[in-house]
């Protein structure tokens, strides 16, 4: 449940609570390569990755990494046209903005699974934000902690993920 | 990794294999750039220090996010479905850390078709820096014929 948000806000941030935004669709292909890479980063060995009969046997082909979920989201650093930088979670780096709290980290992330995502698969993601905190003071600066939550769906409207975080925005002491 | 484990093979207290792992500076920017994760407090280090007030460049939270999962798939074996994951950041993990994955069952409970239900707490420290608490809630077999990656729309429940 979300906690309740702060009476300070500026109107604008107040009218985005509970609001979905940003539904956007992956902008490049899924596929075993980037599962690849990420297996390497972190030195994992599993099979049901690595071995086409086990993928075939266990999940009828394969599938990437479920907690590579918000990776397939994350907009490539350019890209012909692109003047600015893209951002993933927008809203996050939006809050940042119109709060005035240039410096941000994550506190706590949720992830619950649904159906696995599969290369060549299409994903759709919506943002929603639930609640955003009065004035704090933490180690690393005066900020205010965000709630905010992210739906994945694929193709056939398969729920395959729903994600959620804990922002801080600050600034710096 | 292990071979696939069963429920019954589980109860509340065990404890999995701890791992440890030495990060170095190409491990955060690797992990980074695995996660497409382009913010630069995750490769650059004057920013950083500089700009965050950070002691070097840190790990990203999508990567952590991949490190827990091979943890508890290292030991749940490739059948091992991990329906539910949630961490709480609590400090930074840096080059020079020593990453260390402790891992314990909290729960256990039969489900559906054949596959029961985990929940393990997980705590990735440094030394003694306690950096992220986990807790992830994975499917795994009863028997050597269940599979948790069949369970599929109402019948998978996290």
């Amino acid at each position: 449940m979300a906690s309740k948000s702060a009476d300070d806000l500026p109107e604008e941030v107040q009218s985005w609570i509970e609001q979905e935004r940003y539904t956007e669709k992956t902008e490049f292909p899924i596929e075993m390569g980037y599962v690849m890479t990420t297996l390497s980063a972190t030195q994992n060995g599993n099979p049901l990755y690595w071995d086409a009969k086990v993928a075939e046997e266990l999940t009828g082909g394969p599938i990437t990494l479920p907690t590579m979920v918000s990776v397939w989201f994350r907009p490539h650093d350019w890209s012909p046209g692109r003047t600015e930088p893209a951002v993933p979670l927008q809203l996050h780096f939006d809050l940042k903005e119109k709060l005035g709290l240039p410096e941000a980290v994550m506190s706590d992330n949720t992830i619950v699974f649904g159906e696995p995502i599969r290369p060549g698969d299409e994903l759709t993601t919506t943002q929603i934000l639930y609640s955003v905190s009065g004035l704090k003071t933490t180690k690393l600066g005066t900020g205010r902690f965000w709630d905010f939550g992210v739906r994945i769906v694929n193709q056939k409207g398969e729920l395959c993920a729903e994600e959620r975080y804990t922002g801080f925005g600050y600034n710096r002491d | 990794m292990s071979a696939d484990i069963l429920l019954g093979d589980v109860s509340v207290g065990t404890e999995l294999p701890v791992l440890e792992k030495l990060v170095k500076p190409v491990t955060v920017v690797l992990g980074a750039m695995a996660s497409r994760d382009w913010r630069p407090q995750h490769h650059d280090y004057k920013f950083a220090t500089g700009n965050n007030g950070l002691d070097d460049i840190i790990m990203n939270t999508p990567n952590l996010a991949a490190w827990f999962e091979r943890y508890v798939t290292d030991w749940t074996g490739p059948k091992g479905r991990i329906g539910r994951i949630k961490f709480r950041m609590k400090d930074s993990v840096y080059p020079g850390d020593t990453m260390q994955f402790a891992g314990k069952v909290t729960g256990v409970e039969a489900g559906a078709g054949g596959v029961g239900w985990v929940d393990v707490a997980i705590e990735l420290s440094a030394g003694d820096k306690s950096c992220v608490g986990c807790e992830a809630r994975v499917a795994i077999p009863e028997s050597a014929e269940a599979n948790p990656w069949s369970l599929k729309g109402d019948a998978w429940k996290p």
